[in-house]
């Protein structure tokens, strides 16, 4: 087993939480796991990403290599396309369609939209409308692109639960009922 | 014993500590400041009282840690690279004074400049100082080898160089612990004039630190980080420095065909260069950061076997290396994915809304529109990103304290006012002393020390300066009626203009302390009140 992912966003938008859902519950699976981040001066509003890399072997790199990453994961639709270059022939790109405009010169949505359309295999959900309906909040939206991308993790929901409960549970069992619910909501879409 | 999902800056912190370190010593800078803060969060670190308060400069960090050492005791001091230049004159003498506690100096290297102004390779300081040099491949490599630096470190008489780079700082991996090894108890140097460098003595030590160089060597030979891999294919030999290894097995995954010497203990294994150099026709060098050791190989007549790397054109000459470099280097073909959409949109770093420089920047405008663009010396921090749209509002960006010294020396050549952008964090930092220069000459400049009261771009450690600035800019000097604080906020914008406009015309030198706290610390502190209370 073997999964390399390329986590996608803007400084502030949660993926390092993804990142550290997904690799609590490798961890508790036995699995080896490397997670390359991004901090510093690169964080201030800035693009973000981060390499995830899971396997049943040891890994090497801290970096996956370009053609290498089997799924991109993004909370944010401009940044999803902006590491397509790493991306496996035949990889999933699921991005959240709710753009998150601090610069001027953003593209026109519509043609983001065609980009990752135009992908053999794509998700692309508003994952801040369904955090707000399911949950009540958008601040979820992040655990609901995990939730959007978890079919594809080769990881059982349950394990993905598990690892939110050990995350949030130090802020009490109702941010953890959130995120969870965020999950399912996510996973849900993605089905459809 | 229990494994930990670690970033390489945190696992270095646990291995420290773990190895019997007493205190660490640090300024922040990105990629080490990770390693302070872990040792600071630490809950052993706390019961054992281990020193990790941050310190003014990389300089007064090592030889605080320096101090340690003499005292009989193990410390760190970690930095960023650019740091080691500002600590350097107390660096290149701790290898003259050798050490009595073990002393590690952790060096981050930013090679590809992330979050910096060079990529310089701190090896080579480690290099031309004659000092052992330890360069971790993976977080559990970083583990071990903080853990057991100091009992090298008190084995060769020398400080140890642990030198990492940012991708391996910031990537977390499984690491396992070792046991916990007691602090050393302390206890005077034997030779009471070791630390003493009067020239005579110096002279002795030098001599002392050259005989051990073969020993250091000999070290690195039989040192377990460094490995000598059998190939079955002799047409290429590779010498893989640090992370550079993890490239080389990444692009084969069945396991490498060629022989691979992978170097993570300086000086270089001898024995084991020579060897792949005897094995194999032709050399590839790989090295995360300059090609410093490739030189060496290399020689300057280059009259051996081919030796392929970042000085023929193999690597690129900068920039840090990745998978696909080291698999075109190796004559290994990847597929990439789709090229990036042409539309896509920079979106560089910016000022936070609502940050208190850019109310400061906002005001600067206006008051400098009389004298004309090109004045304005900037600092490192947040502020630098004063130099994007819209603001493009300084003129330069080059070390720490320089906006003070520049703008003086500007301001010599004629180009008055000057003025000079810094934070209060780099101003405590490296801008004191500068400011003197200026007090003493009276200099035409305009410092402006925007004060957000927390060390920002870091992620906002506590800042030295805090409560202190207006006592200290008064007690170097200078003149009280030009020591002016300011509110940055948008409703004093006019107000603000005004004290600008007013010390511009001063023609000798003031000071304008604009104070209001980094609205990312403020958050995290009131986050952090709202968690107590909730208790």
């Amino acid at each position: 087993m073997k999964i390399d992912i390329i986590l996608a966003g803007v400084g502030g938008q949660g993926i390092l939480t993804i990142a550290a859902a997904i690799g609590t519950a490798a961890v508790n699976k036995g699995l080896y796991l490397k997670q390359a981040e991004v901090h510093g001066m690169s964080q201030r509003g800035g693009d973000v990403q981060s390499n995830l890399r899971i396997s049943d072997k040891p890994i090497h790199s801290d970096l996956i290599a370009k053609g290498g990453a089997d799924m991109i994961l993004s909370v944010e639709p401009m940044e999803s396309l902006r590491y397509l270059p790493f991306l496996k022939k035949g990889g999933y790109l699921i991005t959240s369609t709710k753009p998150f405009i601090n610069i001027p010169n953003y593209p026109e949505l519509e043609y983001l939209m065609k980009e990752i359309k135009a992908m053999d295999h794509h998700v692309a959900i508003d994952a801040d409308q369904i955090a707000k309906d399911e949950v009540g909040s958008a601040r979820a939206s992040n655990i609901v692109m995990l939730g959007a991308a978890s079919p594809f993790l080769k990881m059982e929901m349950s394990e993905l639960e598990d690892a939110l409960k050990e995350l949030f549970g130090r802020k009490g069992e109702e941010v953890v009922e959130m995120n969870i619910k965020a999950l399912r909501a996510g996973r849900k879409m993605a089905e459809k | 014993m229990q494994k930990l999902l670690l970033l390489g800056d945190e696992a270095i912190a646990q291995g420290a500590i773990d190895g019997g370190m007493s205190g660490c010593y640090a300024y922040p800078g990105t990629p080490s400041t990770e390693i302070m803060e872990y040792v600071q969060h630490s809950k052993e670190a706390a019961e054992k009282y281990l020193h990790r308060q941050w310190s003014a400069n990389e300089k007064t960090a090592t030889e605080s840690a320096i101090g340690m050492s003499y005292a009989g005791k193990r410390a760190m001091v970690c930095m960023k690279h650019v740091g080691v230049n500002v600590a350097a004159d107390a660096f290149v003498n701790a290898a003259v004074t050798g050490v009595n506690g073990g002393l590690v100096i952790l060096a981050a290297d930013d090679p590809s400049m992330h979050s910096s102004q060079n990529e310089q390779d701190s090896r080579f300081y480690g290099d031309f100082s004659l000092i052992p040099i330890l360069e971790p491949a993976t977080q559990q490599e970083a583990y071990d080898m903080a853990y057991s630096a100091f009992e090298l470190s008190e084995k060769l008489n020398a400080p140890v160089l642990l030198r990492i780079t940012t991708r391996l700082a910031h990537s977390r991996s499984g690491v396992e612990r070792k046991t916990s090894q007691p602090e050393l108890k302390g206890a005077l140097p034997k030779d009471p004039r070791q630390f003493i460098l009067l020239p005579s003595i110096a002279r002795e030590n030098y001599k002392k630190l050259l005989e051990m160089q073969p020993v250091m060597e000999n070290a690195s030979d039989e040192s377990d980080f460094n490995r000598y891999e059998e190939g079955i294919d002799k047409k290429l030999g590779i010498v893989a420095c640090g992370i550079a290894y993890n490239y080389v097995m990444e692009n084969y995954p069945n396991g490498c065909p060629y022989d691979v010497v992978k170097v993570s203990q300086y000086p270089l294994p001898r024995k084991k260069i020579e060897k792949l150099k005897a094995n194999c026709d032709e050399l590839l060098i790989l090295e995360e950061g300059q090609p410093l050791f490739e030189r060496l190989i290399r020689g300057f007549f280059d009259e051996g076997k081919p030796i392929h790397g970042r000085l023929n054109g193999a690597l690129p000459r900068d920039g840090e290396l990745n998978p696909e470099l080291v698999a075109h280097a190796l004559g290994i073909e990847i597929e990439e994915g789709k090229p990036i959409p042409e539309m896509l949109a920079g979106r560089p770093p910016a000022l936070c809304p609502g940050c208190s420089h850019r109310d400061v920047y906002n005001a600067l405008a206006v008051a400098l529109e009389p004298y004309g663009d090109g004045r304005v010396f900037s600092d490192i921090g947040c502020y630098t990103l004063g130099a994007l749209a819209p603001f493009n509002a300084i003129n330069s960006c080059v070390d720490m304290g320089a906006s003070i010294t520049m703008a003086i020396g500007a301001a010599d050549a004629g180009l008055v006012p000057a003025v000079s952008m810094i934070g209060d964090s780099t101003f405590i930092h490296s801008g004191m002393t500068g400011l003197l220069d200026a007090v003493i000459k009276d200099s035409p400049i305009v410092v402006i020390i925007s004060d957000n009261s927390t060390t920002g771009m870091t992620g906002g450690q506590k800042s030295h300066a805090e409560g202190r600035l207006f006592d200290i800019v008064k007690g170097l000097g200078v003149p009280e009626a030009h020591i002016r604080a300011m509110n940055p906020l948008k409703k004093h914008h006019e107000t603000n203009v005004q004290i600008m406009k007013e010390e511009l015309e001063h023609k000798g030198i003031s000071v304008i302390i604009p104070q209001r706290e980094c609205i990312q610390t403020a958050a995290r502190k009131n986050r952090a009140k709202h968690k107590a209370k909730k208790k």
